[in-house]
């Protein structure tokens, strides 16, 4: 009781400073922080949707940038087409067609890539899915009229009923709505009969062979549903930095993905949201400092990886307190 | 009596070396069928070839009536077929009426489900609990899987197997590692099974499997060399040659 | 279509895929033998080919820098395994994956330290500057010639080295039976040392190899290091056999993909369709084929016997 409400209490402590404090900052006349808030609630949700497979299904994916420049080109795209013509069935500015093709896209891409990156294990899964996520950064650098390297401009945001995605509150606003129904999600999914299964088939798989249970199957749905959902963030990633490139689904993008859900701690609902935090303020403080902040940085993550196991969440967790 | 598993002619080779040749067995229903064999005779290989991890070179395997040769692992499950581990083979990172549950889950058929808080699902849990009550471990329901001794984790299998409610338990050396006092415990509670459920018993332990089975089956480099009654068995010269001849 | 261009092509196929394998046959040995997966490999690469770079112009020999950068960057092999690969041996892949990853980030940003954000050329000595003409229209660059022999020799090195030496019959047997090899009273420290560092005397050599032609830049390693993923993968990991056939295949690929695809799809769609769309379906081919190749044998071309 009492080490389920410490947990609890902390959630709900940071996700209210994360509400409150950007929009005080945008109306004192500080509107970079609301910035800074808006991209880290849309990473935390791309995070918290590679929790599902990595923390809870322990499926160690390092392609997940893939799903979200995905995401970001399914806005970008038909807004292309909106404003230069051609593909005139794609062509449209509404947030109602962009935001579903953009989760429709990437469960696509999840279900047939993961298809075929389930079926292998361990050191196979970590490299093919980061071949998969490379190989989606060649196609889009390989089509010019999408500015191939260059990227390309969102000239107009997506238009969606009731919000304004050109007013930072509004688009601060959805993009933190997103990230708690996302951190909702994810908790009632791992809470489930299913996921007990994703759990059970990352601790013993053989075992819930033996049960019954198609391992393969559930582990490919939990990886489609991540997707979707990194899809999503990428969808409010390209609305909010209005310019898109294939350099957002380098695999160090993924790279840095995982690291959020591993400082944080994997496999806790705040965990992913707490490394967000950690790994964006840590970024905008040391690259402010010096142009080779990739140093520290580079010597802070395997500091992490080598001391602090079980993430800030284990660290948290205090001596003879149950696990969540 | 009905037969629920015949296995007919199975033969499986690794490498030019003979695991399991010519193979022939069966169970019949609520029937404690035990196997076994010296070192190396190849009764893993028969276990994972009934479990549909490893398959046949040639030969049938029929459960039920039904040809279950080539089925995927899962899908023999459904059927109601169960196993248990020779090493223990349970989610140590769960709790031990979370491991148990998830057996008792798997039941249901699919478990798409996504809903509901799996711990919150009263039938589960109340199942879940009169299993571990049954195999004596229903004080320590609550406990991590890791924090559980070998004996109580032998238990835990048990109480997985029985949770299938299979038609079949196949139970791969439930005794291994258990100390005396540990095996009595283990050999009781499988007396209790006994007659209820259709047993496969893998087992070292010579005097449990002669206090348990009704028949025995002596494996020795991948062919059964003789089938019959514990007495029979005793009395048998080509086993007393092969095998117990040398105690 | 053009005969000489087909063999000039191709030619460039074979270089990538020699490249290729000695990244990937560093990879896959530290691998197959220490059950790590070094992401930090592509930088070793990458400091090959700066090492080579600055050393090329301290001695005004680009041969000499070779001999030396190579020792060099075994070296350095040797250091990360030390302080960084040896306290992860013991940790999952996802430990593993995430600390090199941080070592990625210090190595790339220690060489823009050393050696500034904009790439280096490597000039080259005279005699290998030239061209050699085959025929009217066949000119070969001699150096890519240079390359394809060095590559090939480094490759036969090694399967001589794996297969015919004391060396070699320890990594061997210590690859599927590391108890054995203790038992045998030989160090395994000393011995995933050495292996380590033969991997980054490998992926070094590739890197001062191409950098005459693509100049030592930072990043440079990060995009080989996904292609030489790729190869493990198809080959099987752990089998360097199966890294030198898929190398090959993967490079031949590549390259041939990107300049013969267009013309392939012309035979059968209109010309504008072809041209759209052959660059798009060149740059995922080898990942469609990786594709391929799991549905087929999710181990790989040649899985490894045991493990």
């Amino acid at each position: 009781m009492i080490s389920l409400t410490r947990r609890s209490w902390l959630t709900l402590a940071v996700m209210a400073l994360l509400a409150v404090l950007p929009p005080v900052f945008y109306l004192t006349g500080n509107p970079y922080y609301l910035d800074l808030a808006t991209r880290l609630a849309i990473l935390a949700i791309a995070a918290v949707s590679l929790n599902l497979i990595l923390g809870y299904g322990g499926l160690v994916s390092f392609g997940h940038a893939a799903f979200v420049g995905l995401g970001a080109y399914a806005v970008g795209i038909p807004a292309h087409h909106w404003l230069y013509g051609g593909l005139d069935f794609l062509a449209t500015t509404s947030g109602l067609v962009q935001i579903p093709l953009a989760v429709a896209v990437c469960a696509l891409f999840a279900l047939v890539t993961g298809a075929i990156c389930l079926r292998t294990k361990g050191v196979y899964f970590i490299m093919i899915t980061m071949a998969f996520a490379q190989m989606i950064y060649y196609l889009i650098v390989s089509i010019e009229e999408y500015g191939g390297d260059d990227g390309l401009v969102i000239d107009t945001r997506s238009e969606l009923p009731v919000v304004n995605l050109d007013n930072p509150l509004h688009l601060f606003g959805l993009s933190y709505v997103a990230l708690v129904v996302a951190m909702l999600l994810v908790r009632m999914i791992v809470r489930s009969r299913f996921g007990m299964v994703l759990q059970g088939a990352k601790g013993n798989p053989e075992r819930m062979v033996t049960l019954g249970f198609n391992v393969y199957a559930y582990r490919l749905t939990a990886y489609v549903i991540s997707g979707a959902m990194s899809g999503f963030a990428g969808a409010l990633l390209g609305n909010f930095t209005t310019f898109i490139s294939p350099e957002m689904m380098d695999w160090s993008r993924s790279g840095e993905l995982m690291f959020m859900v591993i400082l944080g701690g994997a496999a806790t609902t705040l965990g992913p949201v707490l490394g967000a935090i950690v790994f964006i303020v840590a970024e905008e403080a040391l690259s402010s400092f010096t142009i080779y902040w990739h140093l520290p940085f580079g010597l802070m993550l395997m500091a992490v990886v080598l001391f602090a196991r079980g993430g800030l969440m284990g660290m948290l967790r205090g001596r003879g307190e149950d696990r969540e | 009596m009905s037969v629920v598993l015949d296995i007919a002619g199975l033969n499986k080779s690794f490498g030019g070396i003979k695991a399991t040749d010519d193979l022939n067995l069966s169970v019949e229903a609520g029937e404690l069928h035990a196997v076994i064999g010296p070192n190396g005779a190849g009764k893993t290989t028969l276990i994972s070839q009934l479990c549909g991890t490893q398959t046949p070179d040639s030969g049938r395997i029929r459960f039920k009536g039904r040809d279950i040769t080539g089925m995927k692992p899962y899908a023999r499950a459904h059927l109601g077929i169960t196993r248990s581990f020779q090493i223990t083979s349970l989610i140590l990172e769960m709790s031990v009426i979370d491991n148990i549950a998830l057996a008792v889950q798997a039941r249901d058929g699919h478990s798409f489900r996504f809903i509901r808080a799996a711990r919150k699902i009263a039938p589960l849990r109340r199942e879940a609990m009169a299993l571990l009550q049954r195999v004596g471990l229903a004080d320590k329901a609550e406990l991590p899987t890791g924090a559980l001794s070998h004996g109580e984790h032998r238990h835990m299998e048990i109480a997985i197997a029985l949770g299938a409610q299979a038609d079949l338990m196949l139970l791969d050396e439930p005794m291994a590692g258990l100390g005396i006092e540990e095996s009595a415990e283990m050999v009781t509670l499988l007396r209790d099974l006994k007659g209820k459920h259709s047993i496969l018993l893998i087992e070292h332990d010579m005097d449990a499997v002669f206090a348990l089975a009704d028949r025995i089956s002596v494996l020795v480099y991948g062919h059964i060399i003789a089938t019959g009654t514990p007495d029979e068995i005793r009395s048998n010269d080509a086993v007393q040659h092969a095998y117990l001849g040398e105690e | 279509m053009d005969f000489s261009l087909l063999i000039i092509q191709a030619l460039n196929g074979v270089q990538l895929g020699l490249l290729l394998f000695l990244v990937a046959s560093g990879l896959t040995l530290v691998f197959g033998i220490l059950d790590f997966v070094n992401l930090a490999h592509g930088s070793l690469y990458m400091m090959g080919a700066f090492i080579c770079a600055s050393l090329t112009f301290l001695f005004g020999s680009f041969v000499l820098a070779v001999l030396v950068a190579l020792p060099l960057t075994g070296v350095l092999g040797f250091l990360v395994e030390r302080f960084v690969a040896r306290p992860l041996y013991d940790r999952d892949h996802l430990d593993q994956v995430l600390g090199t990853f941080g070592l990625i980030l210090v190595l790339d940003t220690l060489a823009h330290l050393i050696w500034g954000p904009a790439g280096i050329a490597v000039p080259l000595p005279g005699w290998l500057q030239g061209q050699i003409a085959m025929s009217e229209t066949l000119v070969i660059p001699t150096f890519r010639l240079v390359i394809i022999g060095a590559g090939l020799g480094a490759a036969a090195g090694l399967f001589w080295l794996v297969n015919h030496t004391r060396l070699g019959m320890l990594i061997r047997a210590g690859a599927s039976n590391r108890t054995m090899v203790s038992a045998l009273g030989i160090d395994i420290q000393t011995l995933f040392a050495l292996v380590f560092a033969l991997g980054a005397m490998l992926a070094g050599l590739a890197g001062m190899l191409i950098a005459p032609i693509t100049e030592a830049s930072i990043g440079m390693g990060n995009n080989i290091i996904i292609t030489a993923f790729v190869v493990i993968i198809v080959g099987g990991i752990g089998s360097m056999k199966g890294a030198f056939i898929a190398a090959l295949m993967i490079g031949l690929i590549d390259t041939m993909g990107r300049s013969f695809l267009d013309d392939l799809f012309k035979l059968f769609m209109s010309s504008d369709a072809a041209e759209n769309s052959a660059p798009a379906v060149s740059a995922m081919l080898i990942y469609i084929i990786m594709a391929l190749v799991l549905s087929l044998r999710p181990q790989g071309l040649f899985p490894p016997r045991t493990r």
